[in-house]
């Protein structure tokens, strides 16, 4: 249904996707998190390439994508920050480290800065506690950050 | 089929199991308000998200009301339908509603017909107690339809019609909490979206939502306009709706009257549609009997079964959704635009009026056609064969607003020669319509036999899919015909897939056919009411002296003067068009 400016690879990967749940259109929240899990977001196109394939109409898979927060159509950055807010790192500070990286970063939870380089993204609970506040970057791990290291956490992937 | 019992105000209720506590209720006269609830019963549709819980009602033993739309009725169920629980509930509901809905009735164009306000004023509501955050949304034009959603309530009718019933998917509630609306793919507008301009989700909207585009105004200026004369067609299926609109019974013909009511409205030249439908029938039915002839020749070229194109809410359907097959719709122009062809060449001639101080209006059960009108390849040298389409609405405004008294009009006739029609043209209003004009006319082409009886009774009916097979003098030709757009698209699947052996098909976008179109008074639900329209149809077509379209002198006439033969050079030019692969046609914004 659209002028698509997806590669022919990203287009075959997706239908790969749809067929391991059989194009089933009640698999649409399982393909659309097997999607973004692999490309970090969904864009339009790949909207319409599910839509397709599921035969479902562009707009209804356009409403389950805006209806569930988890489901996002911005692109995350390079590297994507992601603050803990569960109760542990909540009450140990985690809303002023959140809100040092978004003064730093000049972008709001769920954006994406300008260059393309971070994301941020508030997460519940990675089950390490004991090091409370805790901030994701890709898959590693920093624990007790204060609002003062955040400008150090950042500069570790300026270059 | 088992049967349980209930007990409804302390009324004794025997139903199927299955039934809901709302319908339990209407079957002993019991009234419960609802909002969001739809159903066209004959049709098969329902909608019933239990969303607006304006049916709440109250069941013994359970601690919270339940919306009586969706709850099935059970065994030894007490329900109370109007306690002050109850009563206190749904009126929080409407206030809740209005509290973020614009207060401008005065100027909405649903006002009187919203049911939204109806619900206000049954419940008394004179102010709003709640204070809080509005809606607000941008406005969407396209062509036909105009949506507004800050007046949605989220029923969700649209999205069911356009889905569930016509499967064009343009429709769908997005985003969540406060922020959810009905949209289209990506918030995009309409014009950008596969909506067909069927206009389905206009005709169950509650409140002003979905409107019209209306063109009244635009009429009002060329009608004042010394240096244009100014035409009017009327489409079959409004003379059986238009007299709804003055309080009149449903199913009530006003020929007669649309016909006084539009001279007095100051058209210099009242005409029929049902002309152009006789013209229509000359064109498809020729192109119908030589694509038979040659494929029955053995010519493999020739794509079987011929689709109707009369509908201009089917045309862009298929031009969304069956582009590959663009090659079998008859390339026929619909009615309206064979009209706006010929009156903007012959009969412009006849009076000398040069086609730009012309103007062709057209009042339709449709909002398809204010779509149709604009297409570029209906146009010579931007000027339109067609300048305006009103729905059947508009024009009872627009008498209203005239101050004309509609009810004591004298029945008067349609002028000539674009006035003169047959049964044939009347019943293309009606599901099955074309195509037994077509059979009546092609037929007797066919066979040179005289039909002994013109009703084909076994084409006629409201089932959404619907087979038979006529006898053509030996010839078996198998017919299919569809309403509604779902119903459409299973009859063409089978198609595409080979599985069907039809060699004609009629399609119409609405349920009912036109009579149902998305441009008719507001039904509210009730399909007893398109079963009147569709009667007062089939009864203007016993009653006329000529009930086949080549018979039609007026369109014997136009082809010895004008045209030469049906399907000719001239009629090719002026009568038939080609379609457009839209299926890429949706655009992604950056």
């Amino acid at each position: 249904m659209v002028n698509l400016k997806l590669s022919e690879d990203k287009i075959n990967q997706i239908k790969e996707i749809c067929k391991s749940f059989n194009n089933e259109k009640g698999e649409l929240i399982n393909v659309l998190h097997k999607t973004q899990t692999m490309y970090g977001y969904l864009p339009a196109e790949v909207q319409e390439v599910i839509a397709r394939e599921l035969n479902v109409s562009t707009a209804h898979v356009y409403g389950v994508v805006t209806f569930y927060s988890f489901f996002t159509m911005i692109p995350k950055g390079e590297f994507p920050i992601s603050i803990c807010m569960g109760t542990a790192c909540y009450v140990r500070g985690a809303e002023k480290v959140l809100d040092e990286f978004k003064r730093e970063l000049k972008i709001a939870v769920g954006e994406t800065s300008k260059d393309g380089k971070f994301s941020l993204s508030c997460l519940r609970c990675v089950g390490a506690c004991g090091l409370a506040p805790v901030v994701l970057v890709g898959e590693k791990v920093y624990g007790r950050v204060s609002p003062d290291g955040v400008k150090d956490i950042i500069a570790e992937y300026k270059q | 089929m088992e049967m349980i019992k209930l007990t409804i105000d302390n009324k004794i209720v025997e139903v199927e199991k299955g039934t809901t506590v709302l319908k339990a209720a209407r079957k002993v006269g019991i009234d419960i308000p609802t909002l969001c609830y739809f159903e066209l019963g004959d049709m098969k549709i329902e909608n019933k998200p239990g969303g607006c819980r304006v049916c709440v009602v109250e069941i013994e033993g359970r601690k919270n009301l339940a919306p009586a739309c969706a709850t099935e009725a059970m065994e030894g169920m007490v329900v109370d339908t109007h306690n002050i629980r109850v009563l206190n509930a749904r009126r929080t509901v409407v206030e809740l509603m209005i509290s973020d809905h614009p207060y401008d009735c005065l100027i909405c164009s649903k006002s009187g017909n919203c049911e939204l306000q109806t619900m206000a004023q049954k419940f008394g509501i004179r102010e709003i107690p709640y204070q809080g955050e509005k809606s607000t949304y941008r406005v969407d034009t396209s062509p036909s339809i105009i949506r507004d959603v800050d007046k949605c309530i989220m029923c969700r009718r649209c999205e069911m019609m356009c889905n569930d019933v016509q499967t064009v998917g343009a429709l769908s509630a997005v985003n969540r909490g406060f922020t959810a609306v009905v949209a289209p793919a990506f918030e995009m507008n309409l014009e950008k979206s596969p909506c067909t301009y069927c206009g389905q989700c206009v005709s169950v909207c509650p409140t002003g939502a979905l409107t019209e585009v209306d063109h009244t105004r635009n009429i009002i200026s060329a009608l004042a306009d010394k240096t244009k004369t100014v035409i009017v067609q009327t489409a079959p299926a409004v003379r059986a709706a238009l007299g709804e609109e003055f309080g009149m019974e449903y199913g009530t013909l006003v020929t007669g009257k649309m016909a006084a009511a539009l001279r007095r409205l100051g058209f210099k030249y009242v005409f029929d549609t049902d002309f152009a439908a006789d013209l229509t029938i000359m064109e498809e039915g020729t192109e119908l009997l030589g694509r038979l002839g040659k494929h029955l020749a053995g010519d493999k070229d020739v794509k079987l079964p011929i689709l109707t194109s009369c509908c201009p809410g089917w045309v862009n359907f298929f031009e969304h959704n069956f582009s590959d097959m663009l090659d079998i719709p008859s390339t026929a122009k619909s009615p309206q635009q064979m009209f706006g062809a010929i009156a903007k060449t012959y009969f412009a001639d006849k009076i000398g009026v040069n086609r730009k101080d012309m103007v062709v209006v057209s009042i339709m059960p449709c909002l398809a056609k204010k779509y149709e009108c604009q297409r570029d390849e209906f146009k010579v040298d931007g000027n339109p064969d067609v300048d305006f389409s009103l729905s059947t609405r508009e024009l009872a405004h627009f008498i209203k607003q005239a101050n004309i008294d509609f009810l004591n009009l004298p029945d008067e006739d349609f002028d000539h020669p674009m006035g003169e029609s047959t049964g044939a043209g009347v019943i293309f209003g009606n599901t099955g319509g074309v195509i037994e004009a077509a059979c009546r006319t092609a037929y007797e082409i066919h066979t040179g036999k005289k039909l002994e009886k013109v009703e084909f009774n076994q084409l006629r009916g409201m089932d959404g899919i619907r087979s038979a097979t006529i006898d053509f003098n030996g010839l078996p030709l198998n017919i299919g015909i569809a309403h509604g757009l779902g119903n459409a698209r299973k009859l063409l699947e089978d198609v595409r897939d080979g599985k069907s052996n039809f060699h004609a098909i009629e399609i119409m976008a609405c349920p009912g056919g036109c009579i149902g179109g998305g441009g008719q008074p507001y039904h509210h639900g009730d399909s007893s009411i398109l079963k009147k329209r569709a009667a007062a149809i089939y009864q203007e077509d016993a009653g006329k002296p000529i009930r086949k379209s080549h018979e039609n002198p007026d369109i014997i006439k136009l082809y010895e003067e004008f045209l030469g033969t049906p399907c000719g050079e001239k009629s090719h030019h002026l009568l038939h068009t080609h379609y457009f692969d839209k299926s890429n046609e949706v655009f992604i914004q950056e």
